[in-house]
C-alpha cells in the first residue's frame, strides 16, 4: 500500500500539526508514502473561479507527477480532495478537455497526464483500502465513553457528481472511524454543513454565525470534541471559536462557553494509537484541548 | 410492500410545536413520496397538507425535506429513499416559515427573485426586429440557468441564507445571469454593479448544497461563480470577495502555493477596520506556530510560474 502524498498548503503552512499527525499515523499503520515535494496549490476552488483552465492545468501537473511513479494520491485536506479529486474526474471523463489541458501542461512543464491516477483522502484510504478491521488492531488506547462529533465540511462530499466515496446526504465514513477507536459518533445536522471559512474576511458575521451554530449543536448533542478531515474547517472552528462564542452570546443570548476541542482526523486516530497530544501537535490549537486530554488520560 | 412514512405535522393555529406522525401505506417499485402522501390524505388523514400540482417535476410546487434534504416529492422514489436511508421522514423545507405541515411561506423567495429585476430592460418599443443571430447564442450562454422551475429547494438548502436571511440566494442569482447574457438587455453593467453589494454574489460560501438539491440541474452556485468571474473581467475588483480571487491567483502564480499570511493582508489592504480584525488573530497564530511568515519554498517553482505565464500570454 503506497501513495503519493499531497499535503496541501494548509498542512505545510497554517496547520503544520496536520502534517505532523499524518506522519505519525501512516508510519504506525505501515502505509507507505512518497511526499510530492514540489507540489503546487490545488487552487481551493478559488483559482477555478478566476480561470477554470488554469486550475485544471495546475492540478494536472500534480496528477501527472504522481502518474510518473504509478501511484495514487493521498490527500489530507477535504478541500484539496474536492478540488484535485474533482478536476481529476473531469480530466478522466473528457478526452477533449484532457488533450487541451495537456497542451498547456506540456508546454509549461514537459509533463503530460493520461488519466490513470486516483485521488483519495486519508479518510477514504482508511475506510476502504486499509479497512476498519485492520485499523482496529492498532487501537491501543480506545477512547471509550467519549462522544466525538464528526464534521465533514463541504468538499469531501459535494458535488457528489465527482465525490462518490460517501453518500453526501447520509455519510458514514467518519462515524465508522470514530466507532473503530471505541468512541461514540454524535448525530447532528450540522455535520455536513459549511464551516464559514470561505467568507471570513468578506463576511465575518456570517462565518462566525456558522461556527457558533456548528459547535453549539455538536455540544448540545453531547460532543466532547469535534473531528474534521479538512484543515480549513479546522481553522474556522478552532481559530475563530472564541469570537464565535462571543458572537453567539451577544446575538443569541447564550451564556455557556463553547469550549470545544477541534481535532484533525489523524490526531484523533493518533490519540487512540497511544501517541501523546504533543506528538500530534495539539499545542498548536487555539481552542482549549486540556479538559478533553484529561478525560482521555483518566481512561488509560 | 407496506412502508412507514414519518411525517412532520404542524398547524400553528392548534399546535404549540411541530410533531411527528407515522403513517403506513402500500407502496410499489414506482411509488413516489408524493403518491404516498396523496394516498395518506385520501385514505388515512384528510388534514395532511402539502402543495402539489403537475406530478412531473415541472411545476415546482412540491419541494419538501425528505430524509433531511430538499427534494421534489413527485420525483422522489420511496424505494430509493429506503435503500439510502432505511427510513422515510418527510417535513417542510428548512429555513422558511411553516404555514401548515409541508406548506411553507414562499414570500422571502419571491422577494429575492423580484430584487434582481427579472425581466429584460430595453428601450426597444417592440418595433425593432429581434436580433436573431445574437439570440441564438443565449441558449448556450445560459448554461441551463433558464431551466429553473422556482421551487425554492436551493434557497432552503443554502448555508449562507440559513446564516443571513438577507442573502439574495442561489435561485435569484442564477436568474441574474440570464440578463447578463441577453443581448437585448441594456442594463448589464448596472445589474452587475448592484450584485457587488452586501447580500449579493460575494456572500455565497460555495457549500455546493444548491447544486446538490436542484431538481433541474441549474447548478446555481456555478452561475454565481460565473457572475463573480464576469465581475472581475469587467474590472469590478475592489470588493474583498473579488480580491480574495485576484490576490489568491497572484500569490500562487508567484510562490506556487498559498501563503496564508500574505493573503489576508493583501485582501484587507487599505481597510484599517478589517486589518485590525485580522492582526490579533495573526499574532495568536504566530504564538501557536500556525502563522507561516516565511513563504513556502517550492522546488521547481519555475514550472508553476510557467503555467501562469503561458496562461497570461494566451489571454493577450
Amino acid at each position: 500500500m503506497k501513495y503519493a502524498y499531497y499535503p496541501g498548503c494548509a498542512a505545510k503552512g497554517a496547520a503544520p500539526e496536520l502534517h505532523q499527525a499524518t506522519m505519525k499515523v501512516v508510519q504506525k499503520l505501515g502505509i507507505e508514502i512518497k511526499e510530492l515535494m514540489a507540489f503546487n496549490c490545488c487552487g481551493a476552488g478559488v483559482i477555478t473561479e478566476a480561470d477554470p483552465d488554469l486550475a485544471y492545468t495546475l492540478n494536472a501537473r500534480t496528477l501527472a507527477t504522481a502518474e510518473k511513479d504509478h501511484l495514487d494520491i493521498m490527500t489530507v485536506c477535504g478541500t484539496c480532495q474536492g478540488v484535485l479529486g474533482g478536476i481529476n474526474k473531469k480530466l478522466q471523463g473528457d478526452d477533449a478537455l484532457r488533450a487541451r489541458i495537456n497542451v498547456a501542461l506540456k508546454e509549461s512543464t514537459g509533463l503530460e497526464y493520461h488519466g490513470t491516477v486516483e485521488v483519495k483522502h486519508l479518510q477514504w484510504i482508511l475506510v476502504k483500502d486499509f479497512g476498519i478491521d485492520a485499523l482496529k488492531t492498532f487501537i491501543s488506547h480506545p477512547l471509550t465513553d467519549l462522544s466525538i462529533a464528526p464534521f465533514y465540511g463541504c468538499y469531501i462530499l459535494r458535488p457528489s457528481s465527482t465525490s462518490r466515496f460517501d453518500d453526501w446526504e447520509n455519510p458514514v465514513s467518519l462515524e465508522k472511524l470514530i466507532q473503530a477507536i471505541g468512541a461514540h459518533p454524535v448525530p447532528y445536522d450540522g455535520r455536513t454543513k459549511c464551516c464559514g471559512f470561505p467568507v471570513f474576511l468578506e463576511k465575518e458575521k456570517i462565518a462566525l454565525s456558522m461556527v457558533g451554530e456548528r459547535i453549539g449543536e455538536a455540544k448540545e448533542k453531547g460532543g466532547d470534541a469535534m473531528v474534521t478531515p479538512c484543515p480549513l474547517c479546522h481553522m474556522s472552528l478552532d481559530i475563530y471559536q472564541e469570537r464565535a462564542e462571543k458572537n453567539r452570546q451577544r446575538e443569541k443570548g447564550f451564556t455557556e462557553k463553547l469550549d470545544m476541542p477541534i481535532l484533525h482526523l489523524p490526531q484523533l486516530l493518533g490519540l487512540a494509537m497511544g501517541f501523546t497530544p504533543d506528538e500530534l501537535g495539539m499545542k498548536r490549537h487555539l481552542s482549549p484541548t486540556g479538559s478533553f486530554i484529561d478525560k482521555i488520560e483518566s481512561q488509560n | 410492500m407496506r412502508v412507514k412514512l414519518t411525517v412532520q405535522k404542524f398547524d400553528p393555529e392548534q399546535d404549540v410545536k411541530p410533531h411527528n406522525r407515522d403513517y403506513f401505506v402500500e407502496a410499489g417499485r414506482e411509488t413516489t413520496v408524493l403518491a404516498a402522501l396523496m394516498k395518506i390524505k385520501a385514505e388515512i388523514d384528510g388534514t395532511l397538507t402539502f402543495r402539489a400540482s403537475c406530478r412531473a417535476a415541472i411545476c415546482g410546487s412540491c419541494p419538501m425535506q425528505i430524509n433531511g434534504s430538499q427534494k421534489l416529492a413527485c420525483r422522489t422514489s420511496i424505494f430509493e429513499e429506503l435503500e439510502h436511508h432505511q427510513k422515510i421522514s418527510v417535513g417542510p423545507m428548512a429555513n422558511m416559515p411553516v404555514i401548515k405541515d409541508m406548506v411553507v411561506q414562499m414570500d422571502p423567495f419571491w422577494e429575492k427573485i423580484r430584487a434582481v429585476t427579472p425581466y429584460v430592460i430595453s428601450s426597444d418599443d417592440g418595433e425593432r426586429p429581434i436580433p436573431t443571430e445574437a439570440l441564438k447564442t443565449i441558449q448556450t450562454d445560459l448554461e441551463n440557468a433558464d431551466a429553473c422551475i422556482m421551487c425554492g429547494a436551493c434557497l432552503s438548502a443554502c448555508n449562507s441564507f440559513e446564516a443571513s436571511d438577507q442573502f439574495l440566494g442561489p435561485a435569484a442569482l442564477a436568474k441574474a445571469i440570464r440578463f447578463q447574457v441577453d443581448p437585448r438587455d441594456e442594463q448589464h453593467d448596472t445589474r452587475l454593479n448592484a450584485l457587488q453589494e452586501s447580500n449579493g454574489i460575494w456572500d455565497c460560501v460555495r457549500c455546493v448544497s444548491c447544486v446538490q438539491v436542484c431538481p433541474k440541474d441549474v447548478q446555481p452556485m456555478e452561475q454565481i461563480v460565473r457572475l463573480r468571474r464576469r465581475s472581475i473581467e469587467k474590472g469590478l475588483t475592489d470588493s474583498v470577495g473579488a480580491r480574495h480571487i485576484t490576490k489568491f491567483v497572484k500569490i500562487v502564480g508567484e510562490e506556487g502555493r498559498l501563503n496564508e499570511a500574505r493573503l489576508p493582508i493583501m485582501m484587507t489592504w487599505g481597510s484599517l477596520k478589517k486589518m485590525l480584525r485580522i492582526i490579533p488573530l495573526g499574532i495568536k497564530m504566530l504564538l501557536h506556530g500556525k502563522a507561516p511568515i516565511t513563504p513556502h519554498k517550492v522546488p521547481d517553482v519555475h514550472e508553476i510560474q510557467a503555467i501562469f505565464k503561458r496562461k497570461q500570454e494566451s489571454k493577450r
